[in-house]
């Protein structure tokens, strides 16, 4: 027990907390605005891979970081895009086409992996992100160490969730991406392109979802590995559940479940650790993610029109 | 019409629509113009093509052929958000509005630039403060539309429009859901509209509805244009022979002693269904060789009743009574078994499997008795006859026992569900709107079968939101309000106008007294 | 656009498209091989020559496809009551797990190999129970649940390695001990390396398509999967046969690791599958979840995996170019499924 406590008071796990919650921050606030227009994304783990491994062959090769980043998002938002034209409007099963694009981007991201660099055997490594020396804050004890020693691509991962809800909720634009996931009957009625919201929100989406992917080998590591998004999505997948489709509520979800993933970490360093197999804490996450959902279970309030395909002429 | 209304402008001008889908032709060169400050009632049966001449005119369907002008500008074909800036406002059959959201967000999507940077909420809300004044639609604008009542739908959907500057307003069946009353405040507000210059086109396929609201009526039938009257020199019976080409007639229902009650409800309360209530202390008996004859607006506890009779429910409190005993063990299983016939409201999406065939569709409830399998293994084969005895029994017109649900009219598919039904021979029979939507031979034909069940002994409960139905086929009727049931009326014993009270709600306080 | 259902559609559409999938392919795969490059037409000829080309190929091709028509088959069977199981990887891994825990000598009578198999089934099945209860009693998306439970049961499994299920001769490797004779499949014919588990998944997929074709719980797992609220209202209960179909498509994944481990491996490793409870969906949307055409897909599915392996090895074109192939496929595949049905028309 006491081992918890001193865990929770040092800086340093509150610092890899927020580091832990970046990414999941970034791919949940992607997954939470298709989920918004009506569209599930299941591309969302592959999307996540092939981010993470575009963004750092990017500046494997030369280009700037936030280079690395643009090109993890156009490459998510290709995807995206693939992803929309089968669902929206073919309105096709929306499970089918994101497994899919999942299987079709991991794959990818292998392939190219294997052909761009076919002779390496240990993986090899870029710059990442630097922490962000802020003059003042980060010299403050414990909070420096714990909050302002992160790199410039977390405190993006914060400002895109505060975008995010501040598009939903304060702009006409963030209106009709609700309504299209609430009636897109009622977008239809109104003048606007059902099609159009929806492809567009999977298209941002599956954007930010990539940048997800990168955060991991261009602050978290400096790495690509072909393992490494280890079923994240997924996770993500439940934390907008967990959420409620929210995105204030989704991102203390990821902080909450960062944290808990933190405290794995340390306690299998502990005496706890040497008398438990280390698969169960390593299990934590996935089985924090299956109670979150029954959590939830009863109580979120499911976009209407979720995975419901609109079809103008079946009125 | 006055002279000055017969000289004023043409807003909007049809010119010889034509749209066919597959080898349907849903509009046939249909022409049609409005002027200025004018009602035009559609007028047609189900499937005579005004809800797709109105899509197209809105922008939803692109027409084959023909052109839609409105204040003399060509409509470019399939942009609903053209239609809307050119000025015509459509309030669909089926409410185009998002539940989730307020209504003032449903109010207010798509009016201002997706890439505008915040909602003029003050703005929009003081403009649908005076739209409501002006127009007499009173809401709640911060209200989630969830929660609102059908009428309270209704009058955010025509808000709508008039938020937009509509011109032109077009009203798809829009009293289908409403009381008699409530008709009459949206016919309030459309004279209003139309005083200040609005336009109005009105479908419906109500005759006397057509005959209070519209100047003129253009009757629809078969997607084509059959006549074009001025209301002010017509009456029901000729709209009516328009609009079926012959003479309408109801199918006679003599009244005969009614036998022992087969099912009861005593005191039946259920839980609500967010904006929709469940019933309340519902008191309620079918009685052999009776028709119950169940009127009221839908959304005021018609689901909740019918779901018990099909065995989907129990009820929270009080009693459901089979024949003398009151049912615990109850499912719809259950409910066949003890010779229930369940016609469901909805025959698409309840009591058909679009993808499977008429033989899986047919056996869809009995498929477990002897006749169709043994010890879990299916006997296809007397399935198909059993469908083949249905389609030739009851006259369903389709290829064969293997072709898809999906491929049938509504009224084909509705003769197999009715013959389903029947085919155990059911004491008690549950009709939940059994001719919404049919035409008028099928309509005629599922009529003069549940009579002919009554005929022979069952008790049969009637749902219906037409009243003239309800009243030329029960023998005795009930009104649902809220969940609240009214007395008993006798066949002849009460007029529609009284109905319209108690469907509004009023009656019940004396009602309650009265017990 | 809008998508306009055809009533009866022709021959030659139900055909055309599904070929021009193939053939979208074909161009897809030559594209890869381009830009690996390599020559396309060899690339594609050595896929075809690896797969087919050898009876080694051929036994090595038919042996990958042993688990892939079981896993494809339990993914059909859910698919069709619209029970999503991404879990068939799991559910193989329990199957594998009854397979070790009776074969290594807990048994020993010759009624070791049926006992097991009944065991592998139960342990897939009970595998999916879990989140086919919680979709049923809580609403919880069962898509979630199960692909979470992949990686745990993973862990489990790795645990179970280095733990008690550890091999003291296995050199620190985590494996498990080697199954005794009577617990191993026989080979069907001596002498050739394919083992009976291939014959099992042939009988499995016959009985599976009898029993959705002849039997009511077959009539009922359609009915529920087409429109459960028919269904519910014609008076099947829809909640029980869910649970049915669940305890059906696990048991048949469990079927997939039990027959790997009993009939191919001898013992269970983590590398015991590489995907097949996923690639299990592939082979069943590609079977159009049809029960026999599962083991034409998984054919199709296995020589890809098997002859992209050996065209790797020669041509060194990654052997991931299978799975970007069998994406590839799905996703044109179930469009070109949908143009057989509905055409395309403007407004």
């Amino acid at each position: 027990m006491s081992d918890i406590i001193d865990i929770l008071i040092s800086a340093s796990f509150w610092a890899a907390v927020i580091r832990i919650a970046s990414p999941l921050i970034l791919a949940t606030m992607g997954e939470l605005i298709c989920e918004r227009a009506g569209v599930l994304n299941l591309g969302i783990e592959g999307i996540m891979v092939i981010g993470a491994f575009t963004g750092w062959m990017a500046v494997y090769q030369g280009m700037p970081l936030w280079g690395g980043v643009a090109v993890a998002m156009a490459a998510g938002m290709l995807f995206g895009l693939l992803h929309s034209t089968l669902t929206v409007p073919f309105g096709l099963s929306q499970h089918v086409v994101g497994l899919g694009v999942t299987l079709l981007a991991t794959s990818t991201a292998s392939f190219s992996y294997r052909l761009m660099l076919p002779e390496v055997t240990s993986p090899p490594k870029i710059n990442p992100f630097p922490p962000l020396d802020l003059p003042i804050l980060s010299d403050l004890p414990f909070l420096g160490e714990a909050i302002f020693s992160q790199t410039a691509l977390t405190w993006a991962a914060f400002a895109v969730a505060g975008l995010v809800a501040l598009v939903l909720y304060r702009t006409p634009l963030g209106l009709a991406v609700r309504a299209a996931g609430e009636n897109p009957a009622a977008v239809e009625a109104q003048g606007l392109s059902v099609t159009g919201l929806r492809m567009g929100a999977v298209i941002v989406g599956s954007g930010l979802m990539a940048v997800g992917g990168a955060f991991l080998t261009l602050s978290a590591f400096s790495s690509f590995f072909f393992e490494m998004v280890n079923g994240r999505g997924w996770i993500c997948v439940a934390l907008v559940v967990f959420g409620a489709w929210k995105p204030g509520k989704a991102v203390l979800g990821a902080i909450l479940f960062a944290a808990f993933d933190a405290l794995q970490i340390r306690l299998q360093q502990t005496d706890l650790g040497a008398l438990l197999p280390y698969q169960l804490f390593l299990a934590a996450p996935y089985v924090l993610s299956i109670l979150a959902l029954i959590l939830m279970s009863r109580r979120a309030e499911v976009p209407a029109a979720l995975m419901v395909p609109y079809n103008k002429g079946e009125r | 019409m006055t002279q000055t209304q017969a000289e004023a402008e043409v807003v909007l001008r049809l010119d010889r629509i034509t749209k066919a889908f597959g080898p349907v032709r849903a509009n046939d060169a249909i022409s049609l113009s409005l002027r200025r400050g004018e009602v035009v009632a559609l007028l047609g049966e189900n499937g005579a093509g005004k809800t797709t001449l109105m899509n197209i005119l809105f922008g939803h369907y692109v027409a084959d052929q023909g052109s839609v002008e409105v204040f003399g500008q060509s409509l470019p074909p399939g942009a609903p958000r053209a239609a809307l800036a050119a000025g015509v406002g459509m309030v669909h059959q089926h409410f185009t509005l998002a539940g989730n959201l307020t209504v003032l967000d449903n109010i207010t999507l798509g009016t201002e630039g997706l890439w505008a940077r915040g909602v003029g909420r003050s703005a929009a809300k003081a403009k649908v403060g005076t739209l409501s004044r002006d127009f007499g639609l009173a809401v709640d604008t911060e209200a989630r539309v969830g929660r609102l009542s059908v009428g309270e739908r209704q009058r955010v959907e025509i808000l709508k429009a008039l938020y937009r500057d509509a011109r032109i307003l077009i009203l798809d069946e829009p009293t289908a859901v409403l009381t008699p009353q409530e008709a009459e405040a949206l016919f309030a507000t459309l004279r209003k509209a139309t005083a200040r210059g609005l336009s109005v086109i009105f479908i419906s396929h109500k005759l006397h509805e057509v005959l209070a609201i519209a100047d003129r009526c253009v009757v629809l039938r078969h997607g084509r244009v059959v006549g074009e009257v001025d209301t002010h020199g017509t009456d029901k019976a000729k709209l009516a022979s328009l609009m079926v080409g012959g003479e309408l007639s109801l199918p006679s229902a003599e009244v005969r002693a009614p036998g022992p009650v087969l099912m009861q409800f005593q005191g039946v309360s259920t839980p609500d269904r967010g904006a929709v209530p469940g019933l309340k202390g519902v008191t309620l008996e079918l009685r052999a060789g009776q028709i119950t004859g169940l009127a009221g607006v839908s959304g005021n506890g018609q689901a909740a009743l019918a779901d018990l009779i099909a065995g989907l429910a129990l009820p929270a409190s009080g009693h459901l009574m089979l024949r003398t005993k009151a049912v615990a063990d109850w499912s719809p299983r259950k409910a066949l078994s003890e010779g229930v016939g369940r016609i469901p409201e909805d025959r698409h999406h309840t009591g058909s499997i679009a993808d499977f065939d008429l033989t899986e569709n047919a056996v869809l409830e009995a498929y477990r008795t002897p006749r169709f399998s043994r010890r879990g293994w299916m006997d296809w084969r007397a399935a198909r006859s059993f469908a083949e005895q249905i389609i030739a029994g009851y006259d369903v017109r389709c290829p064969g026992p293997d072709t898809r649900i999906r491929l049938l009219s509504g009224g084909n598919m509705q003769k197999l569900i009715l013959g389903r039904a029947m085919a155990p021979g059911p004491e008690i029979i549950l009709a939940n709107q059994p001719v919404r939507g049919l035409d008028v031979g099928a309509i005629a034909y599922v009529q003069s079968q549940l009579i002919a069940a009554r005929d022979r002994g069952a008790a049969v409960l009637l749902i219906s939101e037409d009243l003239d139905e309800i009243m030329g086929l029960s023998d005795v009727l009930h009104v649902l309000s809220q969940g609240r049931l009214s007395p008993a009326f006798a066949r002849g014993s009460i007029s529609a106008a009284e109905l319209g009270l108690w469907m509004a709600g009023q009656g019940f306080g004396d009602a309650r007294h009265a017990a | 656009m809008r998508l306009e259902p055809i009533a009866d559609p022709s021959m030659a559409r139900k055909l055309g498209f599904p070929a021009l999938a193939i053939a979208a392919t074909m161009a897809v795969a030559t594209l890869l091989a381009l830009v690996a490059g390599a020559d396309p037409f060899a690339t594609l000829g050595q896929i075809a020559t690896g797969a087919l080309g050898s009876k080694l190929a051929i036994l090595e091709t038919l042996n990958r496809a042993t688990p892939l028509i079981f896993t494809g088959l339990a993914v059909a069977v859910a698919f069709r009551a619209k029970l999503w199981n991404i879990g068939a990887e799991a559910q193989l891994y329990a199957g594998a797990i009854m397979a070790v825990v009776l074969g290594t000598g807990a048994l020993g009578s010759p009624l070791v190999l049926p006992i097991s198999a009944l065991a592998a089934m139960l342990a897939g099945a009970l595998v999916l129970l879990g989140p086919v209860l919680l979709k049923t009693r809580l609403g919880v998306d069962e898509v979630v649940t199960t692909l979470l439970l992949n990686f745990i049961m993973l862990l489990f499994v790795s645990y179970l390695l280095e733990g008690p299920m550890k091999d003291p001769m296995g050199m620190g490797w985590p494996k498990s001990p080697a199954l005794i004779p009577e617990a191993r499949l026989p080979r069907i014919v001596d002498g050739l390396r394919l083992h009976w588990g291939f014959g099992l998944a042939l009988i499995v997929a016959a009985a599976v398509w009898v029993i959705q074709t002849r039997t009511t719980l077959g009539f009922e797992i359609r009915a529920v999967g087409q429109n459960p609220e028919a269904a519910r209202f014609a008076g099947m209960p829809v909640n029980a046969v869910l649970v049915k179909t669940a305890l059906l498509s696990g048991g048949l994944a469990g079927l997939a690791g039990w027959s790997e481990v009993a009939g191919l491996k001898g013992n269970l490793s983590l590398d015991l599958s590489p995907g097949f409870g996923y690639s299990g969906i592939i082979v069943a949307m590609l079977a159009l979840l049809h029960p026999l055409g599962v083991v034409l897909a998984a054919l199709f599915v296995a020589g890809i995996f098997v002859g992209s392996d050996a065209m790797s090895r020669a041509a060194g074109v990654p052997t991931y170019i299978a799975d970007m192939l069998l994406a590839t496929a799905l996703l044109f595949m179930v469009l070109a499924i949908l143009m057989t049905r509905v055409r395309v028309v403007r407004g």
